[in-house]
């Protein structure tokens, strides 16, 4: 016996126009609403805040753990009177210097390594050599050389930002296909309009990527070297805001400062990179 | 040089006595060319000794089974690889880096730069080769968009485009840079079969209207006999020239037509049987014969 199928009848359907159903269906306001982050992460924010809040009433021990309100009440004290703000816009200066500073030269480094071979060598030497070692270790070799101004603390945040965003950056740039490595070429493009036209908005998720890291062990070494080395040029910032408050022991103003830390690592995440991604690799369909 | 040189064709140019080959409208001189490629442990010959000349607005096809070298030699005439032997010549000029001259439409998607909107696109070799200025690079991009029939999806990103569409928008930005010879590489091997029918017939319309030189490159012997005037029949490992034939009697139309069948497997045996040639039925008519030795 044979395994070939059974002979069956054939058929036409005459296909009446499509009214049975609508063709394309709202989405529920639920549904809508859902589907913003902001409102889903709003929900885990408050999650979070509650059980916070729960903890320290079941601790009830004010030194150890200020309950979420107390800390809330702490934070706002601070705005209110200025001092808070001041001493984050302090921060947030220094962090900005240091992050240019090093974008400049991860740039520099990778365009080097894409043209030439010793620039490859360079930067494959100086980030294995580089990348794992912490930048607080540094910081005492860079008070001795560059005092106590804020010059050293730039110093740091170049070295925290730079390897991480270099080793993303030339990933990135290896990663850009033949095809339109050779369609740039084919146009004339060479150098640094090269580097410029093709390859950076090729490897802009890389690039994206890298930054993001760069900014958040920059902003983790600010404030661990504020915290540990204390104020730089008599002006101190949010690590010496915290460092200040745990020496008096006001507890709820320590939670305050580290709730400041991390509202501001949520805000430049959501508002600054995701605008960024969303305008750009977004749109561009490079990532989804 | 007054001697012709070995493969090469005698095109009806030619003066028979002196056997000069440089008229007016021979655009491209491909002489003696091998090409020749690293691989880690050794170097593969792709091409030896290919000759061929394409003249303006032919529509020049390279056919061959892969490995026969064609999208290497596309790529030597582009000026991504430089002859290992022999030279190339565009319009008399040694052919030795890429330029602007000779635009490449390329067979895969991302050809097109994802970040661009269509018409940034068509514009960017224009802008990047600095040949002309935002203003009359926007206004000569709208005009071949719109010969593409694409104005509708200026302002779109090429994500958004279905397959058939950018390689619309790539030969489109190929063809507002008006080069003097355009090269593609398989452009519609990419593409369904319904979108690529579709594709040769609106490239050849293009053509009726622009008469631009086209050097393409191809693996399928319908398209080459469809699309091109002439084809050069390549054989494989290492490349070298088999036959040269003309097609510009063919179109889309032809298909399924008895000339056309013929042909087809005319270049199919001499592509892949080495044996001797059968015994013809008809006579064969020497006016659309020509052979390299």
């Amino acid at each position: 016996m044979s395994l070939s199928p059974p002979l069956r009848e054939e058929y036409e359907v005459v296909l009446e126009p499509f009214t049975q159903a609508e063709l394309a269906r709202d989405i529920s306001l639920a549904q809508r609403i859902w589907q913003q982050a902001w409102v889903r992460k709003g929900v885990i924010l408050i999650a979070l805040a509650i059980i916070w809040e729960l903890a320290a009433r079941w601790q009830n021990n004010d030194l150890l753990l200020p309950s979420f309100l107390q800390t809330a009440s702490a934070f706002v004290d601070g705005i209110a009177s200025g001092e808070l703000l001041s001493k984050v816009w302090i921060s947030l200066t220094v962090l900005v210097k240091g992050y240019l500073i090093g974008i400049l030269l991860a740039f520099g480094l990778t365009t080097l390594a894409v043209s030439t071979q010793l620039g490859r060598d360079l930067l494959s030497t100086l980030t294995a050599m580089f990348n794992p070692l912490p930048a607080i270790a540094l910081l005492p070799l860079s008070l001795l050389w560059f005092g106590l101004g804020e010059n050293s603390l730039i110093f740091v945040l170049v070295h925290s930002v730079l390897w991480a965003l270099a080793l993303n950056t030339y990933a990135g740039f290896l990663g850009v296909s033949e095809t339109q490595r050779m369609a740039g070429r084919n146009y004339g493009l060479r150098g640094l309009r090269f580097v410029w036209y093709i390859l950076i908005p090729a490897a802009l998720p890389s690039i994206l990527a890298g930054l993001k890291i760069g900014w958040a062990f920059a902003w983790r070494t600010l404030i661990a070297a504020e915290l540990v080395f204390g104020a730089s040029s008599g002006k101190g910032g949010l690590g010496w805001y915290i460092f200040q408050n745990r020496n008096e022991l006001y507890t709820d103003k320590v939670f305050a400062g580290l709730a400041a830390v991390i509202l501001i690592g949520l805000l430049v995440e959501n508002l600054l990179f995701n605008t960024f991604e969303r305008l750009t690799i977004k749109r561009w369909g490079m990532q989804r | 040089m007054n001697a012709a040189l070995p493969g090469h064709t005698a095109s009806t140019g030619t003066d028979a006595a002196t056997g000069q080959q440089a008229t007016p409208e021979t655009l491209l001189h491909v002489d003696n060319v091998s090409l020749e490629y690293r691989t880690a442990e050794r170097v593969v010959r792709a091409t030896h000794q290919v000759s061929f000349e394409v003249d303006r607005s032919d529509r020049f096809v390279l056919l061959g089974p892969s490995g026969c070298g064609k999208s290497t030699l596309l790529k030597a005439v582009a000026g991504f690889i430089t002859p290992s032997e022999g030279e190339i010549r565009l319009a008399g000029q040694r052919i030795e880096e890429p330029g602007p001259d000779r635009i490449v439409v390329f067979q895969e998607f991302d050809q097109l730069p994802a970040w661009k909107t269509v018409i940034e696109n068509v514009m960017f070799p224009l802008l990047a080769s600095r040949t002309l200025k935002r203003a009359e690079a926007l206004e000569r991009a709208r005009y071949y968009l719109e010969k593409v029939g694409l104005s509708a999806f200026a302002d779109a990103y090429p994500h958004t485009l279905s397959g058939g569409m950018k390689a619309r928008v790539a030969i489109a930005r190929a063809l507002a840079m008006q080069p003097k010879i355009l090269l593609m590489d398989e452009p519609f091997a990419a593409l369904d079969a319904l979108t690529r029918r579709k594709m040769q017939e609106e490239l050849l319309e293009l053509w009726e209207e622009v008469r631009f030189t086209l050097l393409f490159v191809t693996h399928s012997i319908e398209e080459a006999l469809v699309v091109g005037n002439r084809i050069l029949l390549l054989s494989p490992h290492p490349g070298r020239v088999r036959a040269e034939i003309n097609s510009h009697h063919f179109n889309l139309g032809s298909l399924g037509g008895v000339d056309f069948q013929a042909s087809a497997q005319r270049i199919h045996r001499l592509l892949f049987d080495e044996g001797e040639e059968p015994v013809l039925e008809r006579p064969v008519d020497f006016q659309h014969l020509r052979i390299a030795y």
